[in-house]
């Protein structure tokens, strides 16, 4: 097996240091080796977002990226949007919007969702379809969603 | 995807000196969107993959009114639109940097890479050309400039020697009365190949057309300029018959082919169209600066 290599990072706010082979995805690393099995893997070839994650604030395809080019940055996953017991608004809005089916593509969804309010609190139905464009879902027609979306910002806005 | 090793050098001379060792097995990564996929699949397989975005020279956005644009060849596309001063004096490129896939690929998606990969569709290089871009290029035996146009030689192959580094794109700043535009087609809304790209950069003095320059994607094996149109319009009256007479020369110069995306009659009968919409784009923003 190739030599692992120290990354250090911080994952939803807590500083993580982990060994990866340099081979693996980050995808691959949150999944694998760190059993954060809430971002999903789809296509690997960026074009569905179930695997989207933040990078120092910004939605990337986890699939896209090398663990160890994690080195440095500052993630943010899925695991990280409730505050212990307590839904975020996104989470809590998707629930009851109906927003999810067979919810593979909801953890990307929230995550693009999240990055687009930290941006644009109070964004315009057509800034939330633009902003969630790289997300694919094969359940929900994404009216649901949209709304959902467009719910929680009014809610905390 | 088959083992490597992964390098993340701090400084140019470190980079060229990893390329240059290990020649064909290295390549460098800046995003990535292109190069994973490709590795994922089979098609490339460097044992070293050098990540260049700790390279201050590779990653920075620097206009000076009078020297014009360097911009890093690993810059994201998401530094680029969000950049006010870059969206003031090149509208075109911004465009074509906002068009590359989602909001996740900007994210990491580079210029550089666009042009590195070599594809005849990458969507900034025809903005590129339109703008005069000159490509910075670094390796074992010193510097060289390469002009956008003459960067890719061949589907997926550009002009990049084993050990060599693309640097930065070295643009021109706009003059006064002039603009830059970017359109594509594709059957969709987001999220899909161009299939023909046109890129236009003008200057007016008045009604008269003083500069201009015209790129295209995804009509030929490689991205073109195309001289012809647009030494047509330089020194003429810029109107409606000139703009005409371009997009013919544009259409003669174009040698598409017939693929999933579109005939060759259609990506023929789509140059005619957006070279006609995209001078009307510049010259409309040109008309304001
Ligand atoms: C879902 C999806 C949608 C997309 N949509 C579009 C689209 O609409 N339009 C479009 O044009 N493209 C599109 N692309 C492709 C686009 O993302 C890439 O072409 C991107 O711009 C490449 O930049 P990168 O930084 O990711 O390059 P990388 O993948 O890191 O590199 C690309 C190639 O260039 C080489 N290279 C990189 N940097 C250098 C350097 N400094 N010097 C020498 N060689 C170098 C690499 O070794 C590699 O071979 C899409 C990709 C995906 C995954
Ligand atoms: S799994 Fe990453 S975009 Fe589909
Ligand atoms: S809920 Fe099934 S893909 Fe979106």
């Amino acid at each position: 097996m190739a030599k692992r290599t120290l990354v250090e990072t911080v994952i939803n706010n807590e500083p993580v240091e982990l060994l990866c082979e340099p081979r693996q995805s980050l995808l691959e690393v949150l999944r694998d080796e760190l059993h954060m099995t809430g971002t999903k893997e789809g296509c690997l070839t960026g074009d569905c977002g179930a695997c989207t994650i933040l990078v120092d604030g910004r939605p990337v395809c986890s699939c896209l990226m090398l663990g160890v080019e994690a080195q440095g940055h500052k993630l943010e996953t899925i695991e990280g949007l409730a505050t212990g017991a307590e839904l975020h608004p996104l989470q809590r809005k998707f629930l009851e919007h109906a927003s999810l089916q067979c919810g593979i593509c909801t953890p990307g969804f929230l995550m693009s969702a999240k990055a687009l309010l930290d941006k644009i609190p109070r964004p315009t139905e057509a800034e939330v379809r633009y902003h969630l464009a790289g997300n694919l879902c094969r359940c929900t027609g994404y009216d649901k969603i949209v709304r959902a979306v467009l719910d929680a910002a009014r809610e905390s806005g | 995807m088959h083992e490597i090793h992964y390098e993340a050098p701090t400084s140019l001379e470190q980079a060229v000196g990893i390329l240059a060792k290990h020649g064909d097995s290295a390549r460098p990564i800046c995003g990535g969107t292109d190069l994973l996929i490709q590795m994922r699949a089979g098609v490339r397989r460097p044992h070293y993959v050098v990540d260049v975005k700790h390279i201050a020279a590779l990653t920075g956005i620097a206009f000076d009114p009078k020297s014009g644009l360097r911009l890093g060849a690993a810059a994201p596309c998401i530094e680029i639109f969000e950049n006010a001063t870059l969206r003031r004096h090149y509208p075109g490129l911004v465009e074509a940097a906002h068009l590359i896939g989602s909001l996740q690929i900007q994210s990491r998606a580079s210029v550089g890479g666009n042009l590195c990969n070599g594809s005849p569709a990458a969507d900034t290089t025809p903005a590129l050309i339109a703008l005069g871009a000159v490509a910075r290029l670094v390796g074992p035996k010193g510097e060289r400039q390469v002009k956008v146009e003459e960067f890719v030689v061949s589907p997926g192959r550009t002009v990049i020697q084993p050990g060599e580094l693309l640097v930065e794109l070295l643009i021109p700043p706009p003059p006064p009365h002039s603009a830059d535009a970017y359109i594509r087609f594709i059957p969709r809304n987001e999220m899909d190949i161009a299939v023909v790209g046109i890129g236009a950069a003008i200057t007016l003095e008045g009604d008269r057309c003083t500069a201009a320059r015209i790129g295209m994607g995804a009509v030929a094996p490689t991205p073109l300029f195309a001289a012809k149109a647009s030494q047509a319009l330089v020194g003429k009256k810029f109107d409606a018959v000139a703009i005409e007479n371009a997009a013919q020369l544009a259409i003669e110069q174009a040698s598409p082919i017939d693929d999933m995306r579109g005939t060759a009659e259609f990506r023929r009968h789509l140059v005619g169209v957006l070279t006609r919409r995209t001078l009307e784009r510049a010259a409309e923003r040109a008309r304001r600066n």
